[in-house]
């Protein structure tokens, strides 16, 4: 059956809780998830308090900072600091979202919660091992495909065509998504998830690609789809906004369309 | 050896195939449409058709057999039955059919369970069938 426990290895014990900083009038406190894969402990949760008159008003920024002041050793991705390259996916009081754009005020907890996204192998502390995510993105083979011969400046696309990939091609692929999906927790190895199946709805729309039905027959699957039970999570949790459940359904729609 | 907070089968990283390998596996089944489809068409009818069945099981409380055969005896109300008796084991097959795949993770539980499903809902709606064919006859 699922397992709704956490593996022997990976159950969360008490961790350190660093002293407040000197001299610092307001402090916020963080609880974040700490792992090392080379101590051989278990996983542990790691106590800091933020300077906030020396911080950014951002879950980030107190990250950062406190890579900075307290604990060099904390290990996070980040890269854009604007919410445009999905670096820094992490769960933050409880919800999958971009650490840059979390405001630490916006958490109304005592103390900023921060995890690795949900249900991935861990790297190191907050880095989750996004290899099968990738692999997935990578078999909905996200190019444009066609057979008729490349024109000579550019594949035409009209106003109203374009307009049908508003929604969908904004993806940052962060993981958010995928890894608030309960269908995905449990079935990852063949349901595709959330992301992948909004960049699938991507190309499948594309007025310019010559593959949908190869793109369909690849999706004709009960697992690589049909694990979509319509949850929403995934819309609850993307931080662009975006809405994969619906795209998902967009895409089921097609696959009825073509039977009857 | 990393934290591990995944399913057991949650692709592992010491496999030697590719990642894309693992995604890509069988490829794909070529079916999965057809249920969904079925699932959305049951659900309709029974929407349709609970009223009607409502109405005929109000209509057989307090009977005996004879009452409930004269009931039953006419071709509209026994079709309706009958038909309601399809929708809904066939909407309960594939919907326990669904939460088996998406809960039961061991492979061979996972086929023995979907066989069971499949017996216990044939069973289920055969019995039915044969009580409504039993009463409408007046045997």
């Amino acid at each position: 059956m699922v397992e709704f426990a956490l593996p022997k290895n990976s159950k969360i014990t008490g961790g350190k809780t660093w002293p407040k900083p000197e001299g610092a009038t307001e402090t916020r406190e963080f609880r974040v998830y700490r792992w090392n894969p080379d101590d051989g402990k278990n996983p542990s949760v790691d106590v800091y308090h933020v300077d906030k008159h020396d911080c950014g008003p951002m879950v980030l920024d107190g990250l950062i900072w406190i890579k900075n002041h307290i604990d060099p050793t904390l290990t996070f991705r980040r890269s854009c600091r604007e919410g445009v390259c999905g670096s820094c996916a992490m769960n933050i009081d409880g919800e999958n979202t971009l650490a840059c754009t979390k405001a630490m005020d916006d958490v109304k907890d005592t103390a900023v919660k921060v995890n690795p996204l949900p249900h991935q192998p861990v790297v190191k502390d907050l880095v989750p091992d996004l290899t099968n995510f990738y692999a997935q993105y990578a078999s909905i083979e996200p190019w444009l495909q066609t057979v008729t011969p490349t024109p000579q400046k550019e594949w035409r696309q009209s106003h109203e065509d374009r307009e049908k990939l508003d929604g969908l091609y904004e993806c940052i692929l962060c993981a958010c998504c995928s890894t608030s999906c309960p269908s995905y927790w449990w079935n990852s190895d063949r349901f595709l998830g959330p992301a992948a199946l909004l960049q699938a709805t991507r190309w499948v729309k594309d007025s310019r690609d010559e593959a949908t039905g190869e793109r369909l027959d690849n999706l004709e699957d009960p697992f690589r789809i049909y694990r979509c039970h319509t949850i929403m999570n995934c819309a609850k949790a993307c931080p662009k906004g975006l809405n994969p459940s619906e795209a998902i359904a967009n895409l089921k729609l097609k696959l009825v369309e073509r039977q009857i | 050896m990393s934290a591990d907070h995944t399913n057991s089968r949650t692709p592992k990283a010491n496999s030697m195939r590719t990642p894309l390998g693992k995604v890509r596996k069988f490829g794909p089944a070529g079916s999965g449409t057809s249920d969904f489809w079925r699932q959305r068409i049951t659900g309709v009818a029974m929407t349709l058709l609970i009223l009607p069945v409502v109405v005929v099981i109000m209509m057989l409380l307090g009977r005996n057999q004879a009452g409930a055969a004269q009931i039953l005896g006419s071709p509209l109300i026994a079709l309706t039955m009958i038909l309601f008796i399809i929708a809904s084991a066939l909407h309960m097959k594939i919907g326990m059919q669904v939460v088996l795949e998406d809960y039961v993770q061991n492979e061979k539980l996972k086929l023995v369970s979907i066989m069971a499903n499949n017996f216990f809902s044939l069973a289920v709606a055969l019995a039915a069938i044969f009580a409504i064919f039993k009463l409408s006859s007046g045997v």
